[in-house]
């Protein structure tokens, strides 16, 4: 007998579980197919003996406090049912935009910023604050805005180039996946999730995020499947009719919500003839874990992420090397405001980011030679530590741990084309494809982040499948 | 027959799942929900889908406007309830 249900997921990353909790909260019989073994997409974790390790999610954008009325975590937490405190944040100290003349400040209050501007350009601090109330009355969420490229906006507030490269590049190394400039609705909702409301980091890490959606969907009846990996989706006359996994099993529904990514859901649908064929972004990254015996703060840092940039100009593109030594994103999860987790020890983590280029990284990786491949990682190892020096770390420590992926560890475990992270330069805002019943969530329908992801699913899913349903 | 006061209490249980970190306790039944509770668009949505599958009460979009206060939902509400 053919398996049916209403409503397949595909990927059970942060929009997949949210819409697939939303859905099955209201009565649908929801499956969520995932490839890998685990949950959390590009936001999962990993453990190398006792020690558990997060990958992706550096910190919780979109810090409120409960009493913060209608901002995106707290309409998240609602439309979930997830009381706050079971998220168990817990703020940032500080951060610092890094560049080689200077440095910005900033934290979960936008006063520090303003004051850091103030001190650093006097000249701009009149069109700074402009700027914000600028952003703090625009619609981002808007899904008719058109797409107009940011830096053009806001060259309409500020005249310092460098000033705007220092603006941008938290924006822009956190969720874009466009090349040095991203759209205007999309620099505003990062602009608002890290310079407004700032970052925090959940007890126990991307996890307890992971346990709550799971406890939850498992609470609202849905359920997930996994090492299923959808091979086709199928359609007939424009319309979905159901999703092939591993190559052999035909589940039949009326609606399939795709977090694959747009070229990715676009490359299995089954009528793909009659689809525009959407770019592949171009930028991906490699990160160096590590752990040392010493926390961040007896090593001289108590800032929480550090943006590095050693050129005059920032660059926010996919290098012509492996990877672009001259910039990265520093994270030390240690330095939130309470390190007293549970999972904690006095161990430290540090984390360092650099973007990077597939193409090459695939080459070294797909080569008969693999020492080639293994040489060049431990050249970004090198390069975090020295990195990590010009941050200001002190070098009397022992790593007792380090682990590195690349570009092709980001493929594997996502299956996003060229190893992307913030998707295809192509968005679905309102989610919708040419095949009537497939939507598009998460990054490539275009919230950012991990609360924009999964506030993306719950809207996808509001939107096309439960108040079809009311009408 | 349903009461008010009973209908009243099952609007309450909807709004206290759906405003979670909001006191429900204190309502007054004649100003305005969303005065009251941060509920926006997307919350009153939830408040009609609850409504239908706690009560198979159907509440068609043209009467959202009904559901504005506690008072207007117990007396749009009410009839529905005990049909």
């Amino acid at each position: 007998m053919t398996e049916k249900v209403d409503c397949i997921i595909i990927g059970a990353g942060m929009s997949g579980l949210a819409s697939g909790i939303r859905l099955s909260m209201y009565d649908k019989k929801v499956l969520i197919l995932e490839k890998h073994s685990i949950e959390g997409g590009l936001n999962s974790y990993y453990s190398r003996g006792k020690r558990k390790f997060d990958v992706g999610l550096h910190a919780l954008t979109n810090f409120v406090n409960p009493k913060d009325k209608g901002k995106p975590f707290n309409k998240l937490m609602k439309q979930l049912r997830i009381p706050y405190e079971e998220f168990k944040l817990s703020p940032q100290n500080y951060s610092l935009i890094q560049f080689p003349d200077k440095k910005l400040k900033f934290s979960n209050e936008i006063a520090l910023l303003t004051e850091e501007i103030h001190q650093n350009f006097p000249t701009q601090i009149d069109g700074f604050i402009r700027l914000l109330d600028h952003i703090r009355a625009f619609d981002e969420v808007n899904l008719n805005n058109e797409t107009v490229m940011a830096k053009t906006v806001v060259r309409n507030f500020i005249s310092d180039e460098s000033l705007i490269e220092m603006i941008f590049c938290p924006l822009l190394i956190y969720g874009s996946a466009w090349e040095n400039d991203m759209d205007f609705s999309q620099f505003v909702i990062m602009f608002k999730s890290i310079f407004l409301e700032g970052f925090s980091r959940p007890e126990g890490g991307v996890r307890t995020i992971l346990n709550l959606l799971l406890n939850k969907l498992k609470e609202a009846g849905g359920e997930i499947r996994y090492k299923s990996e959808v091979t086709r989706i199928i359609s007939h006359n424009n319309k979905i009719t159901g999703v092939e996994i591993n190559h052999s099993h035909i589940i039949e529904c009326d609606q399939v919500l795709s977090s694959m990514g747009l070229p990715e859901t676009y490359g299995v649908v089954s009528e793909f003839e009659t689809l525009s064929r959407p770019a592949v972004g171009k930028l991906s990254f490699c990160e160096s874990i590590l752990m040392t015996d010493k926390k961040p703060r007896d090593l001289g840092i108590d800032a929480t992420i550090i943006f590095y940039n050693n050129r005059p100009h920032y660059l926010y593109q996919k290098p012509t090397t492996l990877f672009d030594k001259d910039s990265a994103v520093v994270c030390f999860p240690n330095n939130f405001l309470y390190d007293k987790f549970e999972d904690d020890t006095h161990e430290g983590v540090l984390r360092v980011t650099n973007i990077a280029n597939f193409d090459l990284w695939n080459d070294l990786k797909s080569s008969e030679d693999k020492a080639h491949y293994k040489e060049q990682k431990e050249v970004v190892y090198q390069n975090a530590i020295e990195i990590l020096k010009k941050c200001g770390l002190k070098s009397d420590y022992q790593m007792l741990f380090k682990d590195i992926f690349t570009p092709t560890t980001i493929k594997r475990y996502t299956q996003h084309f060229d190893g992307t992270v913030y998707g295809s330069t192509d968005k679905s805002r309102n989610g919708k494809t040419p095949i009537d019943g497939l939507y598009i969530i998460g990054t490539d329908q275009g919230f950012l982040g991990i609360v924009g992801s999964m506030l993306s699913g719950i809207s996808m899913a509001n939107l096309h499948i439960l108040q079809g349903d009311l009408k | 027959m349903v009461t008010n006061e009973e209908v009243r209490a099952k609007v309450l249980d909807i709004i206290a799942d759906i405003a979670l970190d909001d006191d429900v306790t204190g309502i007054k039944d004649d100003v305005a929900l969303r005065e009251q509770l941060d509920l926006d668009s997307m919350d009153f949505l939830d408040i009609v889908m609850e409504l239908k599958k706690r009560h198979k009460i159907e509440v068609p979009q043209e009467d959202y406007p009904r559901l504005a206060s506690m008072q207007s939902c117990v007396e749009y509400l009410g009839p529905k309830f005990n049909q």
